[in-house]
Protein backbone atom coordinates (compact mmCIF):
# COMPACT_ATOMS: atom_id res chain seq x y z
CA UNK A 1 0.00 0.00 0.00
CA UNK A 2 0.87 3.63 -0.55
CA UNK A 3 0.65 6.03 1.99
CA UNK A 4 -0.10 9.72 0.57
CA UNK A 5 0.74 12.72 3.34
CA UNK A 6 0.16 16.04 2.31
CA UNK A 7 2.78 18.80 4.36
CA UNK A 8 2.37 22.52 4.40
CA UNK A 9 4.62 25.21 5.01
CA UNK A 10 3.62 27.63 7.49
CA UNK A 11 4.97 29.89 9.95
CA UNK A 12 7.28 28.67 12.30
CA UNK A 13 4.73 27.83 15.83
CA UNK A 14 7.94 29.59 17.71
CA UNK A 15 7.30 32.83 16.05
CA UNK A 16 5.44 35.69 17.20
CA UNK A 17 3.19 36.62 14.19
CA UNK A 18 3.16 40.44 13.59
CA UNK A 19 -0.53 41.43 11.58
CA UNK A 20 0.21 44.22 9.16
CA UNK A 21 -0.82 47.23 10.28
CA UNK A 22 -2.70 48.33 7.20
CA UNK A 23 -4.89 45.29 7.64
CA UNK A 24 -3.70 43.03 4.73
CA UNK A 25 -1.86 40.15 6.45
CA UNK A 26 0.36 38.75 8.44
CA UNK A 27 4.02 39.82 7.71
CA UNK A 28 5.95 36.81 6.18
CA UNK A 29 8.76 38.81 5.10
CA UNK A 30 12.00 37.13 6.66
CA UNK A 31 9.72 35.16 9.04
CA UNK A 32 10.92 31.27 9.52
CA UNK A 33 8.92 28.98 7.60
CA UNK A 34 8.40 25.28 8.36
CA UNK A 35 6.67 22.30 8.03
CA UNK A 36 3.07 22.13 10.15
CA UNK A 37 3.78 20.65 13.30
CA UNK A 38 0.77 18.65 12.50
CA UNK A 39 2.33 16.95 9.25
CA UNK A 40 5.41 16.59 10.88
CA UNK A 41 3.63 14.06 13.23
CA UNK A 42 1.79 12.60 9.84
CA UNK A 43 4.75 11.95 8.11
CA UNK A 44 6.45 10.56 10.74
CA UNK A 45 3.50 7.85 11.59
CA UNK A 46 3.69 7.23 7.32
CA UNK A 47 7.18 5.69 7.87
CA UNK A 48 6.57 4.10 10.92
CA UNK A 49 4.04 1.78 9.00
CA UNK A 50 6.68 1.62 6.19
CA UNK A 51 9.29 0.50 8.69
CA UNK A 52 6.60 -1.96 10.17
CA UNK A 53 6.00 -3.72 6.78
CA UNK A 54 2.31 -1.95 6.59
CA UNK A 55 3.06 0.83 3.97
CA UNK A 56 5.06 0.05 0.64
CA UNK A 57 6.08 3.61 -0.59
CA UNK A 58 5.33 7.19 1.32
CA UNK A 59 4.67 10.00 -0.67
CA UNK A 60 4.75 13.73 0.31
CA UNK A 61 3.04 16.25 -1.62
CA UNK A 62 2.45 19.94 -0.82
CA UNK A 63 0.79 22.93 -2.55
CA UNK A 64 1.55 26.21 -2.33
CA UNK A 65 4.68 28.41 -3.41
CA UNK A 66 7.87 26.93 -5.06
CA UNK A 67 9.57 27.69 -1.61
CA UNK A 68 7.55 24.68 -0.19
CA UNK A 69 9.88 22.37 -1.75
CA UNK A 70 12.17 23.06 1.18
CA UNK A 71 9.80 21.18 3.42
CA UNK A 72 8.93 17.89 1.03
CA UNK A 73 13.01 17.71 1.13
CA UNK A 74 12.36 17.93 5.23
CA UNK A 75 10.13 14.96 4.55
CA UNK A 76 12.16 13.04 1.79
CA UNK A 77 15.37 13.57 4.68
CA UNK A 78 13.21 11.74 7.61
CA UNK A 79 11.96 9.15 5.06
CA UNK A 80 9.33 9.89 2.56
CA UNK A 81 9.97 8.44 -1.00
CA UNK A 82 9.21 10.46 -3.42
CA UNK A 83 7.50 14.07 -3.05
CA UNK A 84 5.52 16.13 -5.72
CA UNK A 85 4.66 19.72 -5.17
CA UNK A 86 1.87 21.56 -6.72
CA UNK A 87 2.75 24.31 -7.41
CA UNK A 88 -0.44 26.81 -7.07
CA UNK A 89 1.09 30.42 -5.77
CA UNK A 90 3.99 32.59 -6.19
CA UNK A 91 3.34 35.01 -3.16
CA UNK A 92 3.46 32.98 0.00
CA UNK A 93 0.36 35.26 1.69
CA UNK A 94 -2.11 33.23 -0.78
CA UNK A 95 -3.41 30.88 1.32
CA UNK A 96 -4.70 28.20 -0.95
CA UNK A 97 -8.26 27.02 0.44
CA UNK A 98 -9.02 24.03 2.34
CA UNK A 99 -11.63 22.89 -0.43
CA UNK A 100 -9.53 24.05 -3.34
CA UNK A 101 -6.52 22.00 -1.84
CA UNK A 102 -8.62 18.53 -1.39
CA UNK A 103 -9.86 19.02 -4.71
CA UNK A 104 -6.34 18.87 -5.84
CA UNK A 105 -5.44 16.34 -3.43
CA UNK A 106 -8.29 14.00 -4.65
CA UNK A 107 -6.95 14.51 -8.36
CA UNK A 108 -3.06 12.55 -6.61
CA UNK A 109 -5.35 10.31 -5.19
CA UNK A 110 -6.83 9.48 -8.36
CA UNK A 111 -3.55 9.06 -9.87
CA UNK A 112 -1.36 7.58 -6.97
CA UNK A 113 -4.19 5.56 -5.66
CA UNK A 114 -2.86 5.07 -2.26
CA UNK A 115 -4.25 2.80 0.69
CA UNK A 116 -4.00 5.35 3.95
CA UNK A 117 -3.99 9.46 3.29
CA UNK A 118 -2.26 10.75 6.62
CA UNK A 119 -2.59 14.35 7.04
CA UNK A 120 -2.35 16.87 10.08
CA UNK A 121 -5.73 18.15 11.96
CA UNK A 122 -5.02 21.67 11.42
CA UNK A 123 -2.71 23.71 9.67
CA UNK A 124 -1.18 26.45 12.47
CA UNK A 125 -2.06 29.17 10.19
CA UNK A 126 -5.58 29.80 9.29
CA UNK A 127 -6.58 26.97 11.84
CA UNK A 128 -9.21 26.12 9.55
CA UNK A 129 -9.27 22.29 10.49
CA UNK A 130 -11.05 21.04 7.34
CA UNK A 131 -9.02 19.75 4.79
CA UNK A 132 -8.83 16.09 5.69
CA UNK A 133 -12.79 15.83 6.50
CA UNK A 134 -12.96 17.29 3.42
CA UNK A 135 -10.73 15.00 0.90
CA UNK A 136 -12.63 12.61 2.24
CA UNK A 137 -15.51 13.52 1.03
CA UNK A 138 -14.68 14.02 -2.24
CA UNK A 139 -13.35 10.78 -2.60
CA UNK A 140 -16.22 9.14 -0.71
CA UNK A 141 -13.86 7.71 1.50
CA UNK A 142 -14.04 7.07 5.09
CA UNK A 143 -12.07 9.42 7.85
CA UNK A 144 -10.72 9.00 10.88
CA UNK A 145 -9.97 12.46 12.23
CA UNK A 146 -7.74 14.44 15.33
CA UNK A 147 -6.48 10.76 15.74
CA UNK A 148 -3.80 10.23 18.34
CA UNK A 149 -3.06 6.40 17.64
CA UNK A 150 -3.58 4.44 14.64
CA UNK A 151 -2.99 0.60 13.72
CA UNK A 152 -3.21 -0.79 10.04
CA UNK A 153 -4.40 -4.29 9.73
CA UNK A 154 -4.57 -5.61 5.97
CA UNK A 155 -7.75 -2.84 4.63
CA UNK A 156 -8.81 -1.85 8.18
CA UNK A 157 -7.15 0.44 9.84
CA UNK A 158 -8.33 1.33 13.98
CA UNK A 159 -8.16 4.91 14.92
CA UNK A 160 -7.91 6.27 18.57
CA UNK A 161 -9.56 10.05 18.16
CA UNK A 162 -9.23 12.54 20.84
CA UNK A 163 -12.51 14.19 21.09
CA UNK A 164 -14.37 16.05 23.54
CA UNK A 165 -15.27 14.06 26.01
CA UNK A 166 -12.26 11.85 25.48
CA UNK A 167 -11.39 9.17 23.28
CA UNK A 168 -13.25 7.59 20.41
CA UNK A 169 -12.15 4.54 18.95
CA UNK A 170 -13.26 3.94 15.49
CA UNK A 171 -12.85 1.46 12.73
CA UNK A 172 -12.68 2.07 9.00
CA UNK A 173 -12.19 0.19 6.20
CA UNK A 174 -9.08 1.09 3.79
CA UNK A 175 -9.29 3.35 1.37
CA UNK A 176 -9.64 6.29 4.18
CA UNK A 177 -8.29 9.47 5.63
CA UNK A 178 -6.87 9.69 8.67
CA UNK A 179 -6.27 13.30 10.45
CA UNK A 180 -3.54 13.11 13.15
CA UNK A 181 -3.49 15.35 16.31
CA UNK A 182 0.33 15.80 18.17
CA UNK A 183 0.06 12.83 20.58
CA UNK A 184 0.12 10.69 18.01
CA UNK A 185 4.02 10.33 18.07
CA UNK A 186 7.56 11.91 18.57
CA UNK A 187 8.69 12.81 15.07
CA UNK A 188 12.64 12.12 14.47
CA UNK A 189 14.89 14.36 13.51
CA UNK A 190 17.36 13.69 10.17
CA UNK A 191 20.61 11.94 9.71
CA UNK A 192 23.26 14.22 7.78
CA UNK A 193 23.38 11.48 5.40
CA UNK A 194 19.77 11.56 5.08
CA UNK A 195 19.60 14.94 4.25
CA UNK A 196 22.11 14.11 1.11
CA UNK A 197 20.16 11.25 0.30
CA UNK A 198 17.33 12.90 -0.03
CA UNK A 199 18.35 15.22 -2.62
CA UNK A 200 18.53 12.07 -5.52
CA UNK A 201 15.09 11.32 -4.33
CA UNK A 202 12.19 11.43 -7.05
CA UNK A 203 10.75 15.13 -7.28
CA UNK A 204 8.05 16.29 -9.61
CA UNK A 205 6.75 19.30 -9.95
CA UNK A 206 3.17 19.60 -11.52
CA UNK A 207 0.63 22.60 -11.38
CA UNK A 208 -3.34 23.02 -10.61
CA UNK A 209 -4.03 23.36 -14.23
CA UNK A 210 -2.35 19.72 -15.06
CA UNK A 211 -5.03 18.36 -12.75
CA UNK A 212 -7.75 20.33 -14.30
CA UNK A 213 -8.38 21.82 -11.00
CA UNK A 214 -10.09 25.29 -10.27
CA UNK A 215 -8.62 26.81 -7.40
CA UNK A 216 -10.08 29.90 -7.22
CA UNK A 217 -10.88 31.04 -3.17
CA UNK A 218 -14.65 31.20 -2.24
CA UNK A 219 -13.56 33.42 1.08
CA UNK A 220 -12.77 36.83 0.21
CA UNK A 221 -10.49 38.51 2.72
CA UNK A 222 -12.12 41.55 3.76
CA UNK A 223 -9.07 42.51 6.15
CA UNK A 224 -6.89 41.05 8.93
CA UNK A 225 -6.61 42.82 12.51
CA UNK A 226 -4.46 42.27 15.61
CA UNK A 227 -6.69 40.83 18.40
CA UNK A 228 -8.12 43.01 21.73
CA UNK A 229 -4.80 42.87 23.61
CA UNK A 230 -4.63 42.13 27.15
CA UNK A 231 -3.03 44.19 29.70
CA UNK A 232 -0.30 42.43 32.44
CA UNK A 233 -2.10 43.22 35.78
CA UNK A 234 -0.58 43.26 39.44
CA UNK A 235 2.21 41.20 41.32
CA UNK A 236 0.82 40.07 44.47
CA UNK A 237 2.84 39.73 47.09
CA UNK A 238 1.13 37.01 49.18
CA UNK A 239 -1.67 34.41 48.65
CA UNK A 240 -3.33 36.30 51.28
CA UNK A 241 -3.59 38.96 48.74
CA UNK A 242 -4.95 37.00 46.05
CA UNK A 243 -7.89 35.64 47.58
CA UNK A 244 -8.89 39.49 48.88
CA UNK A 245 -8.69 40.22 45.36
CA UNK A 246 -10.48 37.53 43.78
CA UNK A 247 -13.34 38.51 46.58
CA UNK A 248 -13.12 41.91 46.90
CA UNK A 249 -12.16 43.46 43.83
CA UNK A 250 -12.84 41.16 40.96
CA UNK A 251 -15.52 39.62 42.89
CA UNK A 252 -15.09 36.10 41.02
CA UNK A 253 -14.93 34.06 44.21
CA UNK B 1 -32.38 33.44 5.98
CA UNK B 2 -32.88 30.02 7.02
CA UNK B 3 -30.30 28.03 9.51
CA UNK B 4 -29.89 24.15 9.98
CA UNK B 5 -28.21 23.62 13.37
CA UNK B 6 -26.68 20.37 14.02
CA UNK B 7 -27.34 20.03 17.86
CA UNK B 8 -24.26 18.26 19.49
CA UNK B 9 -25.34 14.62 21.10
CA UNK B 10 -23.25 12.69 23.07
CA UNK B 11 -25.17 9.53 22.31
CA UNK B 12 -28.94 10.45 23.35
CA UNK B 13 -27.93 13.04 25.29
CA UNK B 14 -28.25 16.53 24.35
CA UNK B 15 -24.71 19.05 24.78
CA UNK B 16 -26.88 22.11 26.32
CA UNK B 17 -24.63 24.46 26.79
CA UNK B 18 -22.78 24.17 23.65
CA UNK B 19 -26.19 23.89 21.58
CA UNK B 20 -27.54 27.07 23.40
CA UNK B 21 -24.45 28.99 22.55
CA UNK B 22 -24.37 27.73 19.37
CA UNK B 23 -28.01 28.74 18.88
CA UNK B 24 -27.63 32.42 20.12
CA UNK B 25 -25.02 32.42 16.55
CA UNK B 26 -27.21 30.95 14.68
CA UNK B 27 -30.25 33.33 15.58
CA UNK B 28 -28.21 36.74 14.18
CA UNK B 29 -28.29 34.39 10.73
CA UNK B 30 -31.79 33.26 10.33
CA UNK B 31 -34.61 31.29 11.19
CA UNK B 32 -33.38 28.23 13.46
CA UNK B 33 -34.03 24.78 12.73
CA UNK B 34 -32.37 22.26 15.05
CA UNK B 35 -31.20 19.14 13.78
CA UNK B 36 -31.22 16.27 16.41
CA UNK B 37 -29.95 13.17 15.02
CA UNK B 38 -29.01 9.55 17.14
CA UNK B 39 -29.84 6.47 18.30
CA UNK B 40 -32.62 8.07 20.53
CA UNK B 41 -32.94 11.56 21.23
CA UNK B 42 -36.50 12.06 22.10
CA UNK B 43 -35.52 13.80 25.30
CA UNK B 44 -32.35 15.60 23.73
CA UNK B 45 -35.40 17.04 21.13
CA UNK B 46 -37.21 18.31 23.15
CA UNK B 47 -34.57 20.29 25.57
CA UNK B 48 -33.92 21.64 21.78
CA UNK B 49 -37.19 23.07 21.68
CA UNK B 50 -37.60 24.55 25.21
CA UNK B 51 -34.21 26.87 23.98
CA UNK B 52 -35.50 30.43 22.68
CA UNK B 53 -35.25 30.89 19.20
CA UNK B 54 -35.54 27.68 17.71
CA UNK B 55 -38.63 27.45 15.38
CA UNK B 56 -38.10 23.82 14.82
CA UNK B 57 -36.90 20.75 15.62
CA UNK B 58 -36.16 17.95 13.67
CA UNK B 59 -35.93 14.63 15.18
CA UNK B 60 -34.08 11.31 13.35
CA UNK B 61 -33.99 8.53 15.43
CA UNK B 62 -31.42 5.61 13.65
CA UNK B 63 -28.81 3.58 15.62
CA UNK B 64 -26.37 4.96 12.28
CA UNK B 65 -26.47 8.68 13.56
CA UNK B 66 -25.69 7.18 16.90
CA UNK B 67 -22.20 7.81 17.94
CA UNK B 68 -21.37 11.18 15.75
CA UNK B 69 -19.90 9.44 12.64
CA UNK B 70 -19.00 11.57 10.10
CA UNK B 71 -20.43 9.71 7.25
CA UNK B 72 -23.58 8.50 7.53
CA UNK B 73 -23.97 12.27 9.39
CA UNK B 74 -22.37 14.41 7.02
CA UNK B 75 -24.53 12.67 4.38
CA UNK B 76 -28.00 13.29 6.28
CA UNK B 77 -27.28 16.96 6.25
CA UNK B 78 -26.66 17.14 2.68
CA UNK B 79 -29.73 15.51 2.25
CA UNK B 80 -31.90 18.35 3.98
CA UNK B 81 -29.87 21.19 3.03
CA UNK B 82 -31.92 22.37 -0.06
CA UNK B 83 -34.26 24.83 2.40
CA UNK B 84 -31.22 26.36 4.33
CA UNK B 85 -28.91 29.17 3.49
CA UNK B 86 -26.83 28.36 6.60
CA UNK B 87 -25.53 24.79 7.88
CA UNK B 88 -24.48 25.43 11.55
CA UNK B 89 -22.74 24.05 14.66
CA UNK B 90 -20.60 24.37 17.70
CA UNK B 91 -16.77 24.37 16.28
CA UNK B 92 -16.53 21.30 18.96
CA UNK B 93 -14.81 17.59 17.95
CA UNK B 94 -17.96 16.45 16.80
CA UNK B 95 -19.59 19.20 14.67
CA UNK B 96 -15.63 19.71 13.38
CA UNK B 97 -15.55 16.39 12.46
CA UNK B 98 -18.94 16.30 9.90
CA UNK B 99 -19.51 19.76 9.15
CA UNK B 100 -16.22 20.33 6.65
CA UNK B 101 -17.15 16.66 5.24
CA UNK B 102 -20.66 18.52 4.36
CA UNK B 103 -19.69 21.03 3.26
CA UNK B 104 -17.28 19.37 0.64
CA UNK B 105 -20.33 17.43 -0.49
CA UNK B 106 -22.23 20.62 -1.22
CA UNK B 107 -18.94 21.72 -3.06
CA UNK B 108 -19.31 24.98 -0.57
CA UNK B 109 -16.26 26.43 1.86
CA UNK B 110 -16.09 25.75 5.58
CA UNK B 111 -16.06 28.88 7.38
CA UNK B 112 -14.76 27.18 11.01
CA UNK B 113 -14.50 28.60 14.31
CA UNK B 114 -16.26 31.96 13.70
CA UNK B 115 -16.19 34.90 16.75
CA UNK B 116 -18.45 37.07 15.26
CA UNK B 117 -20.92 37.81 12.38
CA UNK B 118 -20.94 41.10 10.75
CA UNK B 119 -23.64 39.86 8.40
CA UNK B 120 -24.87 37.17 6.76
CA UNK B 121 -22.09 36.05 4.80
CA UNK B 122 -19.16 37.69 6.65
CA UNK B 123 -17.98 36.32 9.77
CA UNK B 124 -15.01 36.82 12.00
CA UNK B 125 -12.57 34.54 12.95
CA UNK B 126 -9.15 34.02 14.64
CA UNK B 127 -6.45 32.71 12.83
CA UNK B 128 -2.57 31.77 13.83
CA UNK B 129 -3.95 30.78 17.15
CA UNK B 130 -5.30 33.76 17.96
CA UNK B 131 -3.23 36.47 16.95
CA UNK B 132 -4.89 37.67 14.35
CA UNK B 133 -8.79 38.23 13.61
CA UNK B 134 -9.79 37.90 10.07
CA UNK B 135 -12.94 38.86 8.66
CA UNK B 136 -13.93 36.46 5.66
CA UNK B 137 -16.71 37.27 3.00
CA UNK B 138 -18.23 33.85 1.27
CA UNK B 139 -19.36 33.90 -1.98
CA UNK B 140 -20.49 29.91 -1.56
CA UNK B 141 -24.50 29.45 -1.74
CA UNK B 142 -24.37 27.98 1.78
CA UNK B 143 -22.39 28.90 4.26
CA UNK B 144 -21.06 26.26 6.39
CA UNK B 145 -20.24 27.26 9.64
CA UNK B 146 -18.52 26.01 13.26
CA UNK B 147 -19.12 28.75 16.03
CA UNK B 148 -16.82 29.59 18.82
CA UNK B 149 -18.67 28.75 21.93
CA UNK B 150 -16.63 30.69 23.94
CA UNK B 151 -17.66 33.65 22.64
CA UNK B 152 -21.65 33.33 23.07
CA UNK B 153 -23.92 33.75 25.53
CA UNK B 154 -26.28 30.46 26.12
CA UNK B 155 -29.82 31.27 24.90
CA UNK B 156 -32.09 30.65 27.63
CA UNK B 157 -34.81 28.26 28.00
CA UNK B 158 -38.49 28.69 28.12
CA UNK B 159 -39.65 28.09 24.27
CA UNK B 160 -42.05 25.10 23.01
CA UNK B 161 -41.17 24.61 19.31
CA UNK B 162 -42.34 22.08 17.39
CA UNK B 163 -40.79 18.75 17.18
CA UNK B 164 -40.67 16.70 13.75
CA UNK B 165 -40.25 13.32 13.51
CA UNK B 166 -38.57 12.26 10.25
CA UNK B 167 -36.35 8.83 9.43
CA UNK B 168 -33.92 8.44 6.92
CA UNK B 169 -32.06 5.40 5.94
CA UNK B 170 -28.42 6.08 5.42
CA UNK B 171 -26.01 3.10 4.88
CA UNK B 172 -22.53 3.43 6.20
CA UNK B 173 -20.61 0.03 5.32
CA UNK B 174 -16.99 1.86 5.68
CA UNK B 175 -16.39 3.44 9.36
CA UNK B 176 -17.63 1.73 12.29
CA UNK B 177 -17.52 3.01 16.24
CA UNK B 178 -15.63 0.58 18.51
CA UNK B 179 -15.95 2.67 22.35
CA UNK B 180 -15.45 5.45 23.95
CA UNK B 181 -13.35 6.05 26.90
CA UNK B 182 -14.53 8.27 28.26
CA UNK B 183 -14.44 9.27 32.38
CA UNK B 184 -17.77 10.82 34.05
CA UNK B 185 -16.72 13.32 36.67
CA UNK B 186 -18.91 15.34 39.00
CA UNK B 187 -16.87 18.46 38.10
CA UNK B 188 -18.55 21.19 35.75
CA UNK B 189 -17.54 20.97 32.44
CA UNK B 190 -14.52 22.85 31.01
CA UNK B 191 -16.50 24.52 28.70
CA UNK B 192 -19.47 26.02 30.21
CA UNK B 193 -17.80 26.22 34.07
CA UNK B 194 -17.90 29.82 35.74
CA UNK B 195 -14.35 29.11 37.18
CA UNK B 196 -11.31 26.72 35.57
CA UNK B 197 -8.60 25.74 37.58
CA UNK B 198 -5.56 24.50 34.97
CA UNK B 199 -1.95 22.76 35.53
CA UNK B 200 0.86 22.74 33.69
CA UNK B 201 4.02 20.86 33.33
CA UNK B 202 5.10 22.84 36.53
CA UNK B 203 2.81 20.85 38.51
CA UNK B 204 5.74 17.86 37.86
CA UNK B 205 3.23 14.42 38.38
CA UNK B 206 0.12 12.79 38.33
CA UNK B 207 -0.14 12.36 42.02
CA UNK B 208 0.48 16.25 42.24
CA UNK B 209 -2.06 17.35 39.79
CA UNK B 210 -4.32 16.02 42.46
CA UNK B 211 -3.52 19.73 44.03
CA UNK B 212 -4.98 20.97 41.13
CA UNK B 213 -7.94 19.48 41.21
CA UNK B 214 -8.31 19.90 44.87
CA UNK B 215 -8.13 23.46 44.65
CA UNK B 216 -10.70 23.19 41.65
CA UNK B 217 -13.42 21.28 43.87
CA UNK B 218 -12.71 24.05 46.47
CA UNK B 219 -13.90 26.49 43.78
CA UNK B 220 -16.23 24.41 42.55
CA UNK B 221 -14.48 25.06 39.23
CA UNK B 222 -13.38 22.67 36.15
CA UNK B 223 -10.15 21.17 35.70
CA UNK B 224 -7.97 22.13 32.67
CA UNK B 225 -4.78 21.50 31.32
CA UNK B 226 -1.34 22.60 29.53
CA UNK B 227 -0.51 20.62 26.47
CA UNK B 228 2.65 19.72 27.99
CA UNK B 229 0.69 18.46 31.56
CA UNK B 230 -1.47 16.30 29.18
CA UNK B 231 2.04 14.75 27.01
CA UNK B 232 3.06 14.09 29.84
CA UNK B 233 0.64 11.77 31.46
CA UNK B 234 -0.45 14.00 34.37
CA UNK B 235 -3.73 14.93 32.90
CA UNK B 236 -6.36 13.32 30.22
CA UNK B 237 -6.47 14.83 26.94
CA UNK B 238 -10.06 16.28 27.11
CA UNK B 239 -8.64 18.85 29.94
CA UNK B 240 -6.42 20.38 27.55
CA UNK B 241 -6.85 24.11 26.72
CA UNK B 242 -5.53 26.03 23.74
CA UNK B 243 -5.42 25.96 20.10
CA UNK B 244 -5.73 22.23 19.48
CA UNK B 245 -7.97 21.60 23.06
CA UNK B 246 -10.95 23.61 24.41
CA UNK B 247 -11.15 26.59 24.15
CA UNK B 248 -13.00 28.69 27.16
CA UNK B 249 -13.83 32.17 28.73
CA UNK B 250 -15.02 31.63 32.54
CA UNK B 251 -15.14 34.41 34.76
CA UNK B 252 -11.97 33.08 37.00
CA UNK B 253 -9.46 31.03 34.83
CA UNK B 254 -5.84 30.08 37.35
CA UNK B 255 -3.09 29.33 35.23
CA UNK B 256 -0.82 27.14 38.10
CA UNK B 257 2.61 26.16 36.38
CA UNK B 258 1.85 27.42 33.57
CA UNK B 259 4.14 29.31 31.29
CA UNK B 260 2.18 30.93 29.12
CA UNK B 261 2.99 29.71 25.32
CA UNK B 262 0.84 31.02 22.90
CA UNK B 263 -0.66 28.01 21.78
CA UNK B 264 -2.26 27.63 25.77
CA UNK B 265 -3.24 31.59 25.58
CA UNK B 266 -4.98 30.77 22.08
CA UNK B 267 -7.79 28.61 24.21
CA UNK B 268 -8.16 30.96 27.22
CA UNK B 269 -7.09 34.55 26.95
CA UNK B 270 -10.87 35.66 26.64
CA UNK B 271 -11.57 34.59 30.35
CA UNK B 272 -12.74 37.41 32.49
CA UNK B 273 -9.76 37.72 35.30
CA UNK B 274 -6.77 35.36 34.99
CA UNK B 275 -4.63 34.67 37.75
CA UNK B 276 -1.11 32.87 37.49
CA UNK B 277 0.69 31.59 39.74
CA UNK B 278 4.62 30.59 38.45
CA UNK B 279 7.46 30.88 40.41
CA UNK B 280 9.34 32.48 37.17
CA UNK B 281 8.53 36.12 37.24
CA UNK B 282 9.77 36.21 33.60
CA UNK B 283 7.05 33.49 32.64
CA UNK B 284 4.72 35.18 29.95
CA UNK B 285 1.69 34.65 31.32
CA UNK B 286 1.98 37.08 33.79
CA UNK B 287 1.56 39.44 30.62
CA UNK B 288 -1.87 38.60 30.67
CA UNK B 289 -2.97 37.74 34.04
CA UNK B 290 -5.01 39.90 36.06
CA UNK B 291 -3.62 39.38 39.00
CA UNK B 292 -0.33 37.01 39.58
CA UNK B 293 1.55 35.19 42.59
CA UNK B 294 5.55 34.44 41.75
CA UNK B 295 5.63 31.42 44.59
CA UNK B 296 6.33 27.62 43.93
CA UNK B 297 3.00 26.37 43.41
CA UNK B 298 3.41 23.57 46.20
CA UNK B 299 3.50 26.23 48.72
CA UNK B 300 1.43 28.56 47.20
CA UNK B 301 -1.53 26.13 46.46
CA UNK B 302 -2.09 24.64 49.60
CA UNK B 303 -1.88 28.18 51.36
CA UNK B 304 -4.55 29.21 48.52
CA UNK B 305 -6.79 25.88 49.54
CA UNK B 306 -6.32 26.49 53.20
CA UNK B 307 -7.28 30.30 52.67
CA UNK B 308 -10.35 29.85 50.81
CA UNK B 309 -11.09 26.78 53.49
CA UNK B 310 -11.51 30.03 55.97
CA UNK B 311 -13.81 32.20 54.16
CA UNK B 312 -16.36 29.59 53.25
C1 LIG C 1 0.96 23.03 16.96
C2 LIG C 1 1.01 23.19 18.44
C3 LIG C 1 -0.17 23.21 19.15
C4 LIG C 1 -0.16 23.34 20.54
N1 LIG C 1 -1.34 23.36 21.19
C5 LIG C 1 -1.35 23.56 22.53
C6 LIG C 1 -2.57 23.63 23.28
O1 LIG C 1 -3.68 23.45 22.75
N2 LIG C 1 -2.48 23.87 24.61
C7 LIG C 1 -1.30 24.05 25.27
O2 LIG C 1 -1.30 24.25 26.49
N3 LIG C 1 -0.15 23.96 24.59
C8 LIG C 1 -0.14 23.71 23.25
N4 LIG C 1 1.05 23.61 22.59
C9 LIG C 1 2.30 23.55 23.38
C10 LIG C 1 2.83 24.91 23.82
O3 LIG C 1 3.65 25.42 22.79
C11 LIG C 1 3.68 24.76 25.10
O4 LIG C 1 4.71 23.84 24.87
C12 LIG C 1 2.88 24.29 26.31
O5 LIG C 1 1.70 25.07 26.46
C13 LIG C 1 3.73 24.39 27.55
O6 LIG C 1 3.03 23.88 28.67
P1 LIG C 1 3.41 24.38 30.13
O7 LIG C 1 3.22 25.84 30.23
O8 LIG C 1 2.66 23.51 31.07
O9 LIG C 1 4.93 23.94 30.24
P2 LIG C 1 6.29 24.85 30.33
O10 LIG C 1 6.30 25.78 29.19
O11 LIG C 1 7.35 23.89 30.51
O12 LIG C 1 6.03 25.70 31.62
C14 LIG C 1 6.05 25.21 32.90
C15 LIG C 1 5.95 26.40 33.83
O13 LIG C 1 5.84 25.94 35.16
C16 LIG C 1 6.61 26.78 36.00
N5 LIG C 1 6.97 25.99 37.17
C17 LIG C 1 7.75 24.89 37.23
N6 LIG C 1 7.81 24.41 38.47
C18 LIG C 1 7.05 25.24 39.24
C19 LIG C 1 6.73 25.28 40.63
N7 LIG C 1 7.18 24.36 41.47
N8 LIG C 1 5.93 26.28 41.06
C20 LIG C 1 5.46 27.23 40.21
N9 LIG C 1 5.73 27.22 38.89
C21 LIG C 1 6.51 26.24 38.42
C22 LIG C 1 7.78 27.19 35.17
O14 LIG C 1 8.32 28.41 35.65
C23 LIG C 1 7.17 27.32 33.78
O15 LIG C 1 6.73 28.64 33.54
C24 LIG C 1 1.06 23.47 21.22
C25 LIG C 1 2.25 23.44 20.49
C26 LIG C 1 2.23 23.30 19.13
C27 LIG C 1 3.52 23.27 18.38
Amino acid sequence: MKVLVPVKRVIDYNVKVRVQTDGSGVDLANVKMSMNPFDEIAVEEAIRLREAGKAEEVIAVSIGVPKAQQILRAALAVGADRAILIHAADDPHVDIEPLAVAKLLKAVVDEEQPGLVLMGKQAIDNDMNATGQMLAALLGYPQATFSSELNVEGNEAIAVREVDGGLQVIKMQLPGIVTVDLRMNEPRYPSLPSIQKAKRKPFETRTPEDYGVDISNRLEIIKTVEPPTRKAGEILPTVGDLVDKLQNEAEVI
Amino acid sequence: MAVLLLAELNGSELALDLTAKTLTAAKELGEVTVLCASESCTEAAEQASRLEGVSRVIKIENPTFGNGLAEPLADLIVSLSEDYDHLVGPASTYAQNILPRAAALLDCMMISDISGIISEDTFERPIYAGNAIQIVKSSDSKKVITVRTAAYQAAEEGNSAPIDEMSHDIANNTSEWVEDRVASSDRPELTSAGIVVSGGRGVGSVEDFELISKLADKLGAAVGASRAAVDSGYAPNDWQVGQTGKVVAPNLYVAVGISGAIQHLAGMKDSKIIVAINKDEDAPIFQVADYGVVADLFQAVPELIKKLDEIQ
